[in-house]
């Protein structure tokens, strides 16, 4: 057996915390500093949090009442719903492709298992959009079929209408089921090569392997892929909103908007916030015993079986949410781009806001996943002790806000630092600093470094998972300070989790809408809020264009993405 | 080691993190309106002035962002679209008063703040979009929850301001237990769930899924005038456009607008924006570019939107059907009108 799979009583709680508050230079110590910035970080994750915090305090008087008879029910069945529905099927489908790439052999799967990734690069909002004029009773879909049958009116066929829950579950799940699929197939294609085979050795049919071995030993990466879509899905406004699902998360922004009340929505958001990250404590806490581990040097990847008999109907399958999830959205997107260019030809801005895009995610990304490394790394340098693992997981925290409502809690700190700042220098030099933070490309940066840090803590968290704690010890018993472990150790085995952490973050970034139309400076245009504009207006025909771009623009990181996957995996 | 990680990003944020230089010659824009509908108006004034007008659109936070701003806020004035949009931000005291007599001249004192903190740019009336072979004369508001529309009608999100806007107006008009009677009643015959846009009734017609809704005026010259391309067009061409009235009163309009900021900074170019947005020229553009009804009684209208008819202005105070939108918003809920 090529693998271990250890599974380990974990020590006391606090063990680690105390044994690192005792000694600065002991084996198992970090040096203060690392400490010091994993503390930064997580309060000013934090502060958006406290900000919404103090909103809530201010009561919504009898607001909370009504709120609990007509709209929170409701929109807590629909959030259920439409968790489930969307967890169910990126798990189903997020799984089934990446052993259906990883386990078989036939012509194509090169090709199928980077298409796989390509939904990614299509914002939740765009798919709705999409999906909603194709599907339309006078849309080509429809239009097409009834021509076929020789019917006159669409009252004489009514299908179903994408505008509603199943809708809203189907084309979320198409979106965001990559999300599942990548690590699944990292953790298919590395870890599990040894143990699948061996079990084919023993005898086991294909379906119990998948079910007995590959299944269990997925499930941190089925876990950690299957929360980050669900934080996208209880994220989405715009999708969702557009469908006609009431979730949660609409409702918190017709309570703010609708209903006049911010302490109301501020008490919701938290309240949700509190579901999530007990959801996230409850599966953590159900794997508690489990510890996946395997030796760098012993890796190769699956040996594949040739596909036989009605298992190629399952490729065919696979291509689906690749048809779904991209090409027909991403071909009809081309198509509208197309007329709309034929009609109103190219504004010149739309360069700047690709260039304006890229700049800011870039920076943010780059921002996002060094801090993250830090963050991670520490935690291992302690040794997962309790007191930092909080930490950590507080940094993480700001996936589970919605973006608008992670944007209001920003405008309270930003608004108080630019005021301090400005007093101090005015105090000091006699000239004040007006705004340097808030309404600059600093809120963007924090902004999404907030929003998107999860991504990064969880991705180089499992990377690290698979370097054998041995290398530490030798390393450090060789001399070797933090730094230079750091350095020397722990970033080149990290890289490959380094970079899918970083194109992760990237797309993200570029796709991220509703913080960034609230906190960008002025004359700022990305992507997203130009294709908002438009979309805002109700010719989101206009934005096809933006739309296109932001797709295409996803798809540079994601081929890198899947390239380094293929190599990775070689 | 995490120092170097570091610097080189924060190297680059700070070069992003460049603070708008408050220079004479020019006036901050916060906008909720959609960029394209206000930049064939802010570049006329720019032309005419030479003033050029720095922007943000934003949907939501508008208040929000510009309190936490405080003092420092570079924001000169803040464009907003419905009354009670325009209510909060003077509310949340981020306002101050233009005194401008051009202002007061031109905006009807229905269409604009006691105060002088914010001044309506243009109206939009909340019209029947329905199909063309029904007959719709005399249309009444009220008579949407007639059981004759069953399964007839399609509608937007109970929740967004237009529908709210337009509910509160029943309840200045009608009372609150005949308005949430009239609501049931409207529910009752929704075809499909209420959601997506204005445009999407006009489209839902089209495909049969309803015969009769409610939508904003300028989005059927916007459809109809093909700006939107060709097939937004069929849309506009598919329904009949009737301007309804409250069974006692007129037709219930929403304005667009905007209020000056409390601490603008360039507050002259600021109010002389305001007043050239109230000019003829600008009007007639809100007018041609836009199909809204000016607030100015000079500017003439679009002859697409000319061709609903005569437009009667309901006559209750702005104020007064603002200060019943929060009941507007929590009687959706209590009739579960989105569910």
């Amino acid at each position: 057996m090529t693998t271990e799979l250890v599974a380990s009583r974990p020590l006391a709680p606090g063990f680690f915390s105390t044994a690192v508050g005792r000694c600065g230079r002991c084996l198992v110590g970090v040096g203060p500093g690392w400490l010091l910035v994993c503390a930064l970080v997580a309060l000013l994750v934090l502060l958006p949090v406290l900000s919404l915090w103090a909103h809530a305090l201010e009561g919504s008087g009898d607001l909370w009442p009504h709120l609990r008879t007509y709209v929170l029910p409701q929109a807590f069945a629909n959030t259920v719903i439409l968790l489930a529905g969307v967890g169910l099927l990126v798990i189903g489908i997020g799984t089934g492709s990446a052993w259906l790439v990883t386990a078989y052999e036939f012509p194509g799967r090169r090709f199928l298992s980077w298409a796989l990734l390509l939904p990614l690069a299509v914002p939740t909002y765009i798919v709705a959009y999409v999906y909603a004029d194709l599907l339309h009773p006078v849309g080509p879909l429809q239009t097409l079929l009834r021509d076929l049958l020789g019917i006159a009116s669409p009252r004489d066929l009514r299908l179903w209408d994408i505008r509603s829950m199943g809708g809203c579950i189907l084309l979320l799940g198409l979106v965001l089921y990559p999300y599942v699929y990548l690590p699944v197939r990292a953790m298919f294609s590395m870890q599990a090569a040894g143990v699948l085979d061996a079990a084919r050795t023993l005898g086991a049919g294909a379906g119990r392997r998948f079910c007995r071995v590959a299944l269990p030993l997925a499930r941190p990466a089925i876990a950690v892929g299957t929360s980050l879509a669900l934080m996208e899905t209880l994220n989405d406004i715009g999708a969702s909103e557009f469908l006609g699902v009431r979730t949660l998360t609409v409702s918190i922004y017709a309570t703010w908007l609708n209903r006049s009340s911010l302490p109301g929505a501020a008490q919701i958001a938290l309240v949700m916030l509190v579901l999530v990250v007990s959801l996230i404590m409850l599966e953590r806490w159900a794997r508690r015993r489990q510890r996946y581990a395997d030796s760098p040097r012993q890796q190769r990847p699956l040996t594949r079986k040739s596909l036989t008999g009605w298992r190629w109907s399952l490729v065919t399958l696979a291509w689906l949410p690749v048809l779904l999830g991209f090409l027909a959205p991403a071909l009809y997107l081309l198509v509208a781009a197309a007329k709309r260019v034929a009609f109103a030809g190219i504004e010149p801005q739309i360069v700047q806001q690709a260039f304006n895009t890229v700049m800011i995610s870039a920076v943010a990304t780059a921002v996002t996943v060094a801090i993250a490394f830090v963050l991670v790394y520490t935690l291992r340098q302690a040794r997962s002790a309790t007191g930092v693992r909080a930490l950590v997981r507080i940094a993480s925290l700001g996936y589970a806000i919605p973006g608008t409502v992670l944007a209001i809690g920003l405008l309270g700190p930003l608004g108080w630092a630019d005021g301090a700042l400005d007093n101090t220098a005015l105090w000091l030099t006699g000239a004040g600093t007006g705004m340097v933070l808030g309404g600059t490309g600093f809120a963007l940066v924090y902004a999404y470094t907030v929003r998107f840090l999860a991504i990064g803590n969880g991705s180089i968290e499992s990377g690290f998972d698979k370097v054998p704690r041995s290398l530490d010890d030798a390393a450090q018993s060789l001399g070797a300070k933090a730094v230079c472990r750091a350095r020397r150790v722990h970033l080149p085995l990290a890289r490959p989790a380094m970079a899918a952490a970083t194109l992760l973050i990237f797309v993200d970034c570029m796709k991220e809408l509703p913080a960034t139309l609230l906190l960008r400076p002025l004359n700022f245009e990305t992507l997203a809020t130009h294709l908002y504009g438009e979309a805002a207006r109700g010719t989101y025909e206009s934005g096809a264009l933006a739309a296109l771009v932001i797709v295409l623009a996803g798809l540079v990181p994601i081929i890198l993405l899947s390239r380094y996957g293929h190599n990775a995996a070689r | 080691m995490f120092l170097r990680l570091l610097i080189r990003p924060l190297s680059l944020m700070a070069a992003l993190a460049v603070a708008v230089p408050a220079l004479a010659d020019e006036v901050n824009l916060y906008t909720t309106r959609e960029p394209g509908l206000v930049k064939p108006l802010l570049e006329a004034f720019s032309d005419r002035t030479g003033i050029k007008v720095n922007t943000i659109f934003m949907k939501d936070g508008l208040a929000e962002r510009v309190s936490s701003e405080g003092e420092r806020s570079p924001a000169d004035l803040l464009m907003a679209v419905d009354f009670g949009n325009l209510t909060d931000l003077v509310e949340q005291g981020v306002t101050q008063a233009a005194n401008s007599e051009t202002l007061n001249e031109v905006v009807p004192e229905a269409l604009r703040d006691a105060n002088g903190h914010w001044y309506a740019l243009s109206m939009r009336a909340r019209l029947v979009y329905a199909d063309k072979d029904l007959d719709l004369e005399n249309f009444h508001y009220e008579d949407l929850a007639k059981p004759e529309w069953r399964d007839r009608v399609c509608l937007r999100s109970g929740q967004h301001p237009y529908n709210t806007a337009l509910i509160a107006h029943m309840i200045a008009r009608n009372g609150e237990e005949a308005t949430e009677t009239w609501l049931r009643g409207v529910k009752d015959n929704l075809a499909r769930r209420a959601g997506g846009g204005d445009r999407q009734v006009a489209r839902d017609i089209l495909g049969d899924l309803c015969d009769i809704g409610i939508g904003n005026s300028y989005y059927v010259g916007l459809m109809r005038s093909g700006d939107s391309g060709a097939e937004q067009q069929q849309w506009g061409e598919a329904i009949q456009v009737v301007l309804p009235r409250f069974k006692d009163g007129g037709t219930h309009v929403n304005v667009s607008g905007a209020a000056l900021a409390r601490y603008a900074p360039n507050r002259d170019n600021a109010v002389k924006l305001l007043e050239f947005l109230v000019s003829e020229e600008a009007q007639a553009l809100y007018a041609r570019a836009n199909y809204e009804y000016p607030v100015s009684q000079k500017a003439e209208l679009h002859p697409l939107v000319a061709a609903f008819g005569e437009l009667n202005v309901d006559t209750l105070p702005v104020a007064e059907i603002s200060s019943h939108r929060h009941a507007a918003s929590l009687l959706v809920d209590r009739v579960g009108f989105d569910n």
